[in-house]
């Protein structure tokens, strides 16, 4: 049961205490507590199911009814005529409370409301996936009667409802706590579940025609109502109990009841599952589910709760470092948690946290060292399973053949722990003597890795969750919150509730999430941020601004004291936009914020793993930096002239070199080709590398690749500490027995190969070496801007200031980026979670789309000289002209791999049929290509 | 000797009394005009002094309502007059707003102008479209000579109604619920605090009063609270509606000054149907504990009903005669409560599901000796502890017939079955649409005609 106080951060006001008697106990509480947090904190635990500490009081179950006394105006102390619910009301000064351990009423009171809940309770316990760890029935022990009284007849429901294609309701189960609802209305913002029908009937559900009644809207079949629909109004009608036409096999692929393809067709907004789009955070309202009438598909009926070893652990899907827990049975991992955090994640977590986790043993996983010859052509032989010893002895031969030839350039990958980023870091410049370094695999400048030198490497904790949460205003500056850092959307939409935080999300439209935030637009044609951002800069003053202008209102907000720019990923391919955040956070003093999308990127600052960066924020072309690296790392002789001062090439410059020749090896980890900006490019860049090592977990296009493959360990089968965006230093253990190596022990292993010592032997040892360089002391990086950077992302067009595309002909600004649930690796095997994915669409204003011929619902190809991708349109208001967006790594819509393309690139959009003569919308279902 | 007087009720027989022309020529409005003349604070005064009590039910003084508005702060304050009337036996402010709607209206504009509100909002249960419509007629009436709208009467006060028609849920009458469901959102009761008067409608200090409350303004006002508090008792002061419904010669509204006994009443509604003898009664709707034949003489006042263990409420009187089963009339009751519990709180959703089963089943002669006990528990279970008074309200007929009946319960639970036949209670003889098992097993005879009838 929960039993968390959330205690407010770094606040240093005293709270005025409140004196009282619980119990005979003589107590004191800051004023302000509920009665029910109040006991907790004395050991009196109150039965209770709607309350839950991070939610709004209801009062709704009525489990936790107390006596409660209260002095009068003259001092003497009066009982309430009824008991009262003690997790709505606060302690008062003199208040006198009696639990159920002290009063007679208030205990038959409890024990007179777990008697009825039990009433219309299935008492499934054996076959329920809560039993074991069931509030209801642990408090039914501890709270309710032996037997029962009720002969009559039980409410029953058909069973189960999807409420998505990942969460499962069984009606009968439910006692009607409105956790669920009230998590997804008051914290995640999804009213994708609501209370219906009323008295005995009342039951959560979706908007569902069947279950409520409805006649389908979308059913234009003009003869009187359709059969289904009929069916159904008749059932209920006879019944008086809602009969569904529920489908009674849980673990079916994303159909979901009630779908109406074709009204789903219209919306936006619909997951991949036809139904109206739930939510990311859906999987929260099974945990605080305190009975088992929500369930995820993944994990129903799969394990016992006390089958279960769990392992505390940190979740690898975004930088946010959530607290999650393991649950694993005999070697495999069953379900993940969330951990309670009230530092990072309090107590939520993103569904991809949650059931993403099957990837870690994929039937691809690697469990043994390959390697592959090559003829005297050059031409790639078979990979092979090879002993690790043969492996190492290959992978150094070609290392050191390529190091002393033209050099090998090094593409960690953005999710190492700190550890591996480390052992990477040292790797490259102790044994391979480059700067040829980069962790980005994705889109990047030079401008940025300037940025994360000057402003985000060696500064350890920055603004914090708790800061955010309370911070005036917060400007999103290229970051969809909601979709690349879930918890930290939720932190801020919880700042929106209860602190006033205004939020301001620099894009070119207003995402579902900005507007759960109640955000505000401020518009920027993709490439074009760095012109709004300065224009952010002074106040906005010019007479001709409109009265409630965004940028005005931004302007003026940034200034307050504790605002924040939280700067994500999609800032860096845009030219100039990481100076002007520097300079608009000098301009206002709001605080700025680096919000990476990987898990490991924040530590590989950290770790040096960019071409200008020694770890620390050391500047590779300070001498100063370098003798300290050359110290903590015990480096002399050779090694220690390895060390190079001249920066290194970037992730383009390094795949462009190997492409040419002018690298002649590559190291690479965990990257995903399709990732990078141009994977055809990287393609043959890596097919035409002399030699190519890459340390893996599942087979991916690098493997196919490489000459020697090292098989790592995932996450859950290894030690270590990711450093979220914060800068907070977020360990976790091994969760499974494994023998696979992390990363740093491959590292060290090739090192000591190699004849170097990487002092990364051991998990201690690795998280030793993080320590033993701290942060650079010395002067920092400067400020990007002072060199013309460079854009790097492939076919990049400079964006003029205007906005092109605007009905002059067929172009737009491709705009785009990842959405939380896509065609990630991340997220393979786990197809419950699939189908709660967002639809990819194609985004336009109503301006673009009349003067591209196109309309809400038909299919639109978005086209460049590599390829095209066609998805449904989405006319989306208020939406930036001449800019057309499409999800940068879903299915179907491949933006990097398909098109070649970058967000700023200016693309051609059209209708998918050419209008051969036959008008009005052609619907054609066929996907990309 | 309490005699009948016609306050509220003294046009309804007049040529189309609704018509506004009907309520000003006698001497309608009277009251609005006064009323803008005199502070804001001096009306709030005023009805202080009358001791006016809310009719909707708890009987709260009105103008201390009002009073706890916080002070002014520039932002909308809302009256809602809540006209949802549902409470079985309840039928009071419907006739009164098909009757007379102008006297609604006027005291809604006199309130409105107390305690500084601009828009005002009549929430009418949504069955009564009649209603909807007169409401909607009688706004309309008094827009057009310039009774709403902006500067009324010249006197600067601002003042639209909006009439709102419910989609019938008698929770919606509850009114944190009906302000809820006025919102838009589901019609579910809120958390207090806050209280209405602090966060009402969008979160702004609202008052909520009934229907007859409001419209016992404009009387106040115009005549003053003297001669309002000469009528009644010392602390259940003024007139009241008195619904007459059920085995009585005449049934409908009889306007009494508060204290009025129903032996009275009786007398002018003549009497008990056909002279049989009374049996139990509602003082104040179903959710007040029932009386009996012993409490003819109870002085029908607050005070004095609650004395007797039972609440005036709504003054729904209810007369049932010795033709009535009690465990019948109390099931029918629990039925609806189970039909209109709102579904909240575990006690009144759960508890009422329990209850009409075990009713039912003692009704069916299927009852057992610990059925009583049950009950009885499981109303104590329930009051007190529910979410709102619906939860409350539903045990008052269990609770208050076992008191008067156990032994007619147990009749039912040893004969198996009813004992009564429901057609001698009729007012006209009908077969019943549904076989009735028990009145066949109790008489021992007429199975074959139960089941030939279904
Ligand atoms: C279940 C329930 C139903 C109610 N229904 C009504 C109603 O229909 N009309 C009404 O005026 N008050 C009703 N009330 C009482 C209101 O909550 C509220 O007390 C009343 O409207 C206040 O007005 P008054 O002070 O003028 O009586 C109901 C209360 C409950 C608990
Ligand atoms: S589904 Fe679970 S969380 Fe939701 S109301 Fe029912 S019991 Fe509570
Ligand atoms: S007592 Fe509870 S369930 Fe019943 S109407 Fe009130 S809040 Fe709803
Ligand atoms: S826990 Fe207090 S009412 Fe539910």
């Amino acid at each position: 049961m929960t039993v968390t106080t959330s205690k407010p951060e770094g606040e240093v006001a005293e709270p005025k205490m409140v004196a009282f008697t619980i119990d005979g106990i003589e107590a004191q509480v800051p004023e302000g507590t509920l009665i029910i947090r109040a006991a907790e904190q004395l050991g009196i635990e109150i039965p209770r199911f709607c309350d839950h500490p991070l939610l709004e009081p209801a009062g709704a179950c009525r489990q936790c009814l107390v006596e409660v006394a209260m002095p009068d105006r003259e001092g003497n102390v009066r009982p309430m005529p009824k008991p009262q619910a003690s997790c709505t009301m606060t302690v008062t000064p003199g208040m006198v409370v009696k639990t159920q351990v002290t009063s007679p009423v208030a205990d038959k009171a409890q024990q007179g409301v777990m008697e009825l809940l039990l009433m219309n309770h299935p008492l499934d316990c054996p076959v329920c996936d809560k039993g074991g760890e069931c509030p209801l029935q642990n408090q039914a022990m501890s709270a309710g009667r032996a037997d029962t009284r009720f002969e009559d007849v039980k409410r029953t429901f058909p069973k189960p409802v999807s409420l998505s294609s990942q969460i499962l309701l069984d009606r009968e189960r439910c006692v009607l706590c409105q956790r669920c609802t009230r998590f997804s209305d008051e914290i995640a913002g999804d009213a994708f579940i609501a209370l219906q029908m009323r008295g005995a009937t009342q039951q959560i559900g979706r908007f569902d025609e069947k279950i409520l009644g409805f006649e389908s809207p979308g059913c234009g079949c003009g003869d009187g109502g359709c059969g289904s629909a009929d069916e159904t109004s008749s059932s209920a009608a006879d019944t008086g109990v809602p009969d569904t036409g529920a489908p009674d096999s849980p673990g079916r692929e994303a159909a979901v009841i009630g779908a109406d393809a074709a009204a789903a067709k219209s919306r936006a907004e619909t997951d991949a599952g036809g139904q109206g789009f739930s939510s990311y955070f859906s999987g929260n309202t099974v945990q605080i589910c305190p009975v088992g009438a929500l369930t995820g598909a993944s994990y129903r009926f799969r394990s016992r709760p006390f089958d279960l070893v769990s392992v505390p652990s940190i979740a690898e899907h975004d930088s946010c470092g959530s607290a999650i827990r393991i649950d694993h049975r005999r070697g495999q991992v069953l379900r993940r948690l969330s951990g309670e955090d009230p530092v990072v994640n309090e107590e939520w977590i993103t569904d991809k946290d949650r059931f993403a986790f099957t990837w870690q043993s994929a039937p691809d996983r690697l469990t043994t060292p390959l390697v592959r010859e090559r003829d005297e052509a050059g031409d790639r032989g078979e990979l092979r399973p090879a002993s690790w010893a043969e492996a190492l002895e290959v992978a150094a031969q070609g290392l050191a053949r390529a190091r002393a030839a033209a050099g090998v350039g090094v593409l960690p990958g953005g999710r190492l722990t700190v550890e591996d980023a480390y052992a990477w870091s040292r790797f490259a410049r102790q044994v391979l003597g480059t700067n040829d370094v980069d962790q980005r695999a994705r889109a990047h400048s030079a401008e940025e890795a300037e940025f994360l030198a000057h402003a985000v490497a060696g500064t350890g904790i920055g603004v914090t969750f708790a800061e955010l949460e309370k911070a005036p205003a917060v400007l999103l500056a290229g970051l969809e919150a909601e979709e690349e850092a879930g918890v930290t959307f939720l932190r801020l939409r919880k700042g929106v509730a209860k602190h006033g935080t205004r939020v301001f999300g620099l894009a070119p439209y207003a995402s579902r999430g900005l507007t759960k935030l109640s955000g505000t637009l401020v518009p920027a044609v993709p490439g074009t941020e760095a012109t709004v951002l300065a224009g952010l800069r002074g106040p906005v003053t010019d007479p001709t601004t409109p009265a409630g202008d965004p940028r005005a209102a931004a302007s003026q907000a940034l200034r307050e004291q504790g605002a924040v720019i939280l700067v994500g990923e999609r800032l860096a391919a845009s030219r100039g936009a990481c100076a002007a955040v520097l300079e608009l956070a000098a301009a206002t003093g709001a605080r700025v914020a680096w919000i990476p999308r990987r898990a490991g990127e924040r530590g590989g600052v950290e770790a040096g793993l960019l071409p200008n960066l020694l770890p620390g924020g050391r500047p590779v072309t300070d001498p100063a930096a370098r003798a300290e690296v050359t110290a903590a790392w015990g480096l002399s002789g050779e090694e220690a002239s390895r060390l190079s001062a001249a920066p290194g090439l970037d992730t383009a410059g390094i795949i462009d070199a190997l492409s040419v020749g002018h690298l002649s090896g590559a190291i690479v980890g965990g990257v995903e080709l399709a990732d990078l900006p141009d994977p055809a490019h990287a393609r043959t860049a890596l097919g035409a590398a002399g030699f190519l090592v890459s340390l893996e977990v599942r087979r991916s296009e690098v493997t196919d690749l490489a000459d020697v493959v090292l098989p790592v360990a995932p996450p859950v089968e290894r030690a270590g500490s990711y450093w979220n965006w914060e800068g907070r230093v977020r360990s976790f253990g091994a969760a499974l027995d494994s023998t696979a190596l992390p990363d740093h022990r491959a590292l060290h292993a090739l090192a000591a190969q190699l004849g170097s010592d990487l002092g990364a032997g051991t998990p201690g040892e690795a998280h030793l070496a993080v320590a033993a360089l701290g942060a650079w002391t010395g002067p920092r990086a400067g400020a990007p801007g002072a060199r013309t950077p460079e854009f790097t992302a492939a076919g990049a067009t400079p964006t003029p200031a205007g906005r092109p595309g605007t009905g002059a002909d067929d172009t737009a600004v491709l705009a785009s980026w990842r959405m939380l649930l896509d065609d990630a690796r991340g997220q393979d095997g786990e197809r419950h979670l699939a189908g709660t994915a967002k639809r990819p669409v194609v985004r336009v204003s109503s301006t673009t789309a009349s003067a591209l011929g196109l309309s809400d619902g038909v299919q639109a190809r978005v086209v460049t000289g590599r390829g095209a991708i066609t998805l449904p349109v989405a006319v989306t208001a208020g939406m930036v002209d001449g800019v057309v967006w499409v999800p940068l790594a879903s299915s179907g819509s491949r933006v990097h791999d398909t098109l070649g393309a970058a967000p700023g690139d200016v693309v051609r959009v059209r209708a998918a049929q050419a209008a051969g003569g036959s008008a009005g919308k052609s619907i054609d279902t066929g996907s990309a290509e | 000797m309490t005699d009948l007087l016609p306050v509220l009720t003294d046009t309804w027989d007049a040529p189309r009394s609704w018509r506004l022309s009907t309520y000003e020529k006698h001497g309608g409005y009277a009251g609005l005009k006064k009323a803008l003349r005199m502070a804001p604070s001096d009306l709030v005064q005023t009805v202080k002094d009358s001791g006016l009590r809310g009719r909707g039910g708890a009987g709260f003084p009105a103008g201390m309502k009002w009073g706890f508005l916080p002070p002014d702060d520039g932002g909308p304050r809302y009256l809602v007059v809540n006209a949802d009337e549902s409470e079985p036996g309840t039928c009071k402010d419907i006739p009164l707003m098909m009757a007379s709607p102008q006297h609604l209206i006027e005291g809604a504009i006199i309130t409105s102008y107390a305690i500084g509100c601009n828009h005002a909002f009549i929430y009418v249960r949504g069955e009564v479209l009649h209603v909807y419509r007169r409401l909607l007629e009688a706004v309309a009436e008094a827009r057009r000579v310039g009774y709403l709208g902006t500067n009324i009467l010249g006197s600067g006060f601002d003042l639209e109604i909006t009439v709102h028609a419910g989609a019938g849920a008698y929770i919606c009458g509850e009114e944190t619920a009906l302000l809820d469901s006025l919102e838009g959102l589901r019609g579910q009761p809120r958390l207090k605090p806050p209280f209405p008067a602090v966060e009402g409608l969008y979160a702004r200090p609202t008052v909520v009063n009934n229907v007859e409350t409001v419209a016992s303004v404009p009387g106040i006002v115009d005549r003053g609270s003297d001669w309002f508090t000469a009528m009644g008792t010392e602390k259940s002061t003024g007139h009241g509606l008195f619904s007459l419904s059920g085995h009585v010669t005449r049934p409908g509204q009889y306007e009494a000054p508060l204290g009025i006994t129903l032996r009275e009443l009786l007398d002018e509604a003549g009497g008990m149907r056909g002279g049989k003898a009374l049996k139990f009664w509602t003082p104040g709707g179903s959710s007040t504990p029932l009386f009996t034949a012993e409490h003819l003489d109870t002085p029908l006042d607050y005070e004095s009903v609650g004395a007797a263990g039972s609440m005036l409420g709504t003054r729904a009187l209810q007369l049932f005669d010795e033709t009535v089963c009690v465990v019948r009339a109390v099931s029918r009751w629990t039925d609806f409560y189970a039909h209109e519990s709102c579904g909240k709180c575990t006690p009144c959703r759960e508890g009422t599901y329990w209850l009409k089963q075990i009713l039912h089943r003692i009704e069916g002669g299927e009852g057992q000796d610990q059925d009583i006990d049950v009950l009885l528990d499981l109303c104590d279970n329930i009051l007190g502890r529910a979410f709102c008074a619906l939860g409350d309200g539903a045990t008052s007929p269990i609770t208050s017939s076992i008191q008067y009946f156990r032994d007619e319960y147990q009749a039912h639970i040893d004969g198996r079955g009813c004992p009564f036949d429901p057609s001698a209670s009729a007012l006209f003889p009908y077969t019943p649409r549904t076989p009735m098992p028990s009145a066949a097993a109790a008489s021992g005879q007429l199975v074959g005609a139960g089941g030939g009838g279904h």
